[in-house]
């Protein structure tokens, strides 16, 4: 029973890696821009999907995973420009419309480009499982942590020391006095979609190697960061790791020990439980908009 | 509405009478084709329909299928078509949707198609049943679930061809009873799929000395089935069955390796394709599993009747995509080959040719050799499918 | 009520009669289609538009009525008539349960919420083992019948669906245009002022709740019968999604927004099917999901508020009575 157990908890944590990423990614474009981006997850599958392509012509991965990170921020301004910067008078519920019709579209693209074919991922280092006391942890989700934190590291820098970090952080807590201040606030929703096409990139090459990939997959990866960020706290970076893991460590002890059917509902009872009680989510404290 | 002028108002009334005639005449000119085609003269081309699922969840059972189709359309028609009646195919795409099932099979009839191949998946066959038995025409489904073409009483105008379920379950029982494993693990995928396959290897087991001893399912999109499999490792099964495709049939299989699993993995014919291999990653060796003929055309006998038209699709597939075919393509080649053969004695006449499809006997195709009969319109039986094993990242076939 | 108030309503129903000319059943199935899932928009249009709390989940509540109406009848024999009221009011009780609590939240929150409610119940249609048919779902749903007349082909069907939603229609129309209908566009405008101008706020949005899981209910009780096989795939989040979107395409806080994005989105779901392979030849899905996605999200930025506002390019009333008359 305690072998079991732990491997319940390395499971958790390798789905928690995975959801974490994704809910980090959510929750860094709704912080600057206020825009819940239910594109998210199309960003993941074709950053991964670029991947894909890319190590069929035998490049080495490094260079992979930043050609696809570099495309992938590409599309994720080109699509800002085209759509949300021309929308900007739209309401939230509008946004979050075009964020669903470019989700259609990018499923579609993605589908017209790679079909409907599954591919896997080289992981990042070779070797099986890691054993710990009987129980198996996949190694590449030491590696998604490890871009987690790196992500993490490098967003507290840009925000504390840098020009544009500080500009962002004025431009959300007060758009007009960051405006009079002559911030751009045209040019940091650019910035926050390039990022978001970058990290979720990323965010799919990573978990390639755990997930495959399929076109479509997108849609169910977002959903589940959406939890896993509203668990933890919408407006909380920090928040949203911690949703992730949690969300991953439930959803394999309730599969494990309860019922494999059951196990999204009870993350979905959770997750409304927490809304219900705390909607600041279990991180947040009640603030506005943070970063 | 009150402060509305006249004028206004008959603006209003115009646009919704310009909103239903267009609608109107979207959909008219095609009836009176409809009945053109049947009062069919000389070379008239068969218009025949499919309805597939293309894109959406069932996409890589819809893309392999159209591609078979139009393959074999091309053919059919250079050399001739049905006795000099080109056959002319209209593929719809229902996006894995049941409504848009529905919707994308009344247009085919209204169009005059004679029968419909399809559609992919069980649920977007079910949908469309009803309006196919409304309306008489023949429908040939190429998904597996026996409960689209059970009962038969309510099913007059529905075959399929792809085998069903319980044809895959009774091979593996077989194998379970010549090896002495009695005690089995069943895990399926949460869907119809699995669900299907959970109630064939419930009703097969019973009373034959085998025990589930422990009974997981897991949903489509996991990534990771390692707590499913914790727990068959802790129950005593002897055997590990599942019920799956891939990509969870392959994570699972990797799963099953990492978390140090040594007993026997059967899986269904659902993984019967080179794919479940490659994203097994080395891990699919030594896992056996019950499919058509079609993944071993090379390793089976001379003697067998079905060699020399798995090859030929084999050659066609290859020759004109440049990859192997796979199962699913196989259930369209079925389909339409079946549907041209009854086409060959009926002629245009959707009654004639479901009569046909039912008196259908001995027909050798790619997932079997089909004896339809009023009260079986699949026809295939235990023969139909092959024991295989994964042997080095190649099916073996051994029997 | 005074009868001149409807003319246009009159007029739809004096149009629907044109069709019945005509021999396709096809059209017919269409236009039942854009019916049904008119009806479930028509509540939501309610919900969004005039009382402003948007919801993700309302395929729960279509799909609740759809499994009751199928379980009742095949399960326990019901009459079906009975069994599609059922199939209206279980969900109408379902929202009442769960409205009080979730309509407290706001914007994002509520989205979540309802999102996370229909992926609850989508669970539950999957998990419903015998009851359900899990699954696979269930087949053999008999045909409606109402007195002596059987429903049993696509012109009854579509005369029946359409005849419902007409009386919706004429129901919103009374509503929107009474105290309550002013009541709730307040809340729309400001929570806050409304609560000071002494309107109950919660209770009414509860009954606008209510109200359009009661209409989602019903809908789906009709597509059970319609279809007569129910599986929980049409009654995924996606399906949600789509309702959401016919109403923001139609037009929020309209009276034919609701009507005209569920005609507007399944024809063009039919048209571009009929279309795109004769513009690319050999196309499948993939390009109707790709020119879908890029006219909604078109759409969007150029037309904000829906298309009904369209309709005053050609001077057409589409948008209008969404003041209330004094």
């Amino acid at each position: 029973m305690g072998e079991q157990l732990l491997q319940l908890l390395l499971t958790g944590l390798t789905l928690g890696s995975i959801y974490s990423i994704i809910a980090l990614t959510l929750v860094t474009t709704f912080n600057v821009t206020g825009i819940l981006n239910l594109a998210q997850g199309e960003f993941v599958v074709i950053g991964a999907l670029i991947a894909v392509s890319l190590q069929g012509t035998g490049m080495p991965m490094a260079v992979v995973f930043l050609v696809s990170v570099i495309l992938v921020g590409i599309l994720g301004g080109l699509l800002e420009r085209l759509t949300i910067n021309r929308a900007r008078g739209a309401s939230s519920l509008g946004m979050l419309i075009i964020t669903i019709g470019l989700s259609i579209s990018l499923r579609g693209l993605a589908l017209l480009i790679w079909g409907t074919d599954t591919y896997s991922l080289p992981a990042f280092s070779q070797g099986g499982s890691i054993m710990i006391g009987g129980a198996a942890l996949n190694p590449q989700s030491i590696w998604i942590f490890a871009l987690v934190a790196v992500t993490l590291a490098g967003l507290y820098g840009f925000f504390e020391h840098t020009f544009w970090g500080k500009a962002v952080k004025a431009s959300v807590y007060n758009q007009t006095g960051a405006r009079l201040q002559g911030i751009n606030l045209n040019t940091i929703s650019l910035l926050a979609f390039v990022s978001a096409g970058g990290l979720g990139a990323a965010a799919g090459v990573s978990i390639g190697p755990i997930t495959m990939v399929t076109y479509d997959m997108g849609f169910m990866l977002g959903v589940k960061g959406f939890v896993a960020a509203a668990i933890g706290g919408l407006s909380n970076v920090g928040g949203a790791v911690i949703g992730g893991i949690l969300l991953g460590i439930l959803e394999s002890f309730s599969s494990g020990l309860i019922s494999s059917g059951l196990k999204d509902a009870i993350s979905i009872i959770i997750l409304l439980g927490v809304l219900l009680i705390r909607p600041e989510g279990i991180i947040g404290a009640i603030r506005e908009r943070k970063i | 509405m009150k402060n509305m002028s006249k004028g206004l108002k008959r603006r209003l009334g115009l646009a919704l009478l310009l909103v239903i005639s267009l609608l109107i005449s979207a959909c008219s000119p095609t009836k009176e084709a409809d009945v053109k085609s049947t009062t069919a003269s000389a070379n008239e081309p068969y218009k025949i329909g499919a309805v597939l699922d293309i894109s959406g969840n069932s996409s890589s059972l819809g893309v392999p299928e159209r591609d078979t189709l139009l393959m074999m359309v091309e053919k059919l028609n250079s050399e001739g078509g049905i006795n000099g009646h080109p056959v002319d195919l209209t593929i719809m795409d229902n996006k894995s949707d049941e409504t848009e099932s529905v919707l994308a099979a009344k247009t085919l009839i209204e169009k005059g198609s004679l029968a419909i191949l399809g559609a992919s998946s069980s649920g977007t066959s079910m949908a469309m049943i009803k309006t196919v038995e409304s309306e008489k025409v023949p429908m040939i489904s190429l998904a597996a679930a026996s409960s689209i073409v059970e009962p038969t009483s309510d099913r007059k105008w529905v075959f399929k061809t792809a085998q069903s379920d319980i044809v895959m379950i009774s091979k593996i029982i077989s194998y379970l009873k010549k090896n002495d494993l009695n005690k089995i693990a069943f895990l399926y995928m949460n869907n119809s799929y699995g669900d299907n396959g959970k109630k064939a290897i419930t009703a097969a087991v019973k009373d034959s000395g085998i025990s589930i001893v422990a009974e997981e399912k897991f949903d489509a999109n996991d990534k990771d089935m390692t707590p499913q499999l914790s727990k068959v490792k802790a129950s005593e099964a002897q055997v590990v069955i599942v019920w799956a495709i891939p990509p969870s049939a392959s994570i699972l299989t990797k799963n099953f390796k990492d978390v140090g699993l040594t007993i026997p993995l059967i899986h269904s014919h659902g993984v019967g394709n080179q794919k479940f291999i490659e994203l097994a990653q080395g891990a699919a060796d030594g896992t056996l599993l019950p499919i058509g003929k079609l993944s071993v055309a090379q390793q089976i006998t001379d003697a067998d009747p079905q060699k020399k038209v798995l090859e030929s699709y084999i050659a066609d597939y290859v020759k004109k995509y440049n990859s192997e075919p796979n199962s699913f393509g196989g259930y369209a080649w079925d389909a339409f080959n079946l549907l041209v053969s009854a086409l060959e004695k009926a002629g245009p006449d959707r009654e004639a040719i479901r009569g046909e499809l039912e008196k259908t006997q001995g027909f050798v195709g790619i997932s079997g050799v089909f004896n339809m009969s009023p009260e079986d319109h699949n026809g295939l039986k235990e023969d139909s499918a092959v024991l295989v094993k994964v042997d080095q990242g190649k099916w073996k076939l051994i029997e | 009520m005074h009868l001149k108030n409807h003319k246009g309503l009159i007029l739809l129903l004096f149009l629907l009669v044109i069709p019945l000319k005509i021999d396709s059943n096809y059209l017919y199935s269409t236009l039942v289609i854009i019916a049904i899932y008119s009806i479930v928009v028509q509540g939501l249009g309610i919900l969004m538009g005039y009382a402003g709390q948007v919801s993700f989940g309302h395929a729960a509540f279509f799909g609740l009525g759809g499994y009751t109406a199928a379980i009742l009848t095949t399960r326990f024999q019901w009459p079906t008539l009975l069994a599609l009221l059922a199939a209206a009011i279980l969900p109408g009780i379902i929202a009442a349960i769960i409205g009080r609590q979730t309509l407290k939240l706001r914007e994002l929150y509520l989205a979540l919420a309802t999102l996370g409610f229909g992926i609850l119940v989508h669970i539950i249609f999957n998990e419903g083992g015998e009851l359900t048919g899990g699954p696979s779902g269930m087949s053999g749903i008999p045909n409606l019948t109402i007195g002596i007349i059987s429903f049993d082909n696509d012109q009854k069907f579509y005369l029946l669906v359409w005849f419902m939603l007409l009386l919706i229609l004429v129901g919103i129309y009374n509503l929107v245009h009474s105290r309550t209908g002013r009541a709730l566009c307040s809340i729309r405008e400001s929570e806050y002022a409304a609560e000071n101008a002494g309107v109950d706020c919660a209770r009414l949005k509860l009954q606008a709740f209510i109200f359009s899981a009661l209409l989602a209910g019903l809908a789906g009780g009709l597509y059970a019968f319609y279809v007569s096989f129910i599986s929980p795939s049409p009654f995924s989040f996606h399906t949600s999604v789509q309702f959401v979107l016919m109403a923001v395409i139609g037009g929020l806080g309209t009276f034919w927004g609701p009507l005209l994005g569920a005609v507007v989105v399944v024809s063009l779901n039919e048209l571009l099917r009929e279309i795109v392979p004769l513009l690319i030849p050999g196309a499948g899905g993939e390009y109707q999901i790709i020119i879908y996605g890029i006219i909604l999200v078109g759409l969007m930025i150029f037309q904000p508020k829906g298309l009904s506002s369209i309709g005053r390019y050609f001077r057409l009333p589409l948008k209008k009575e969404l003041k209330p008359e004094g």
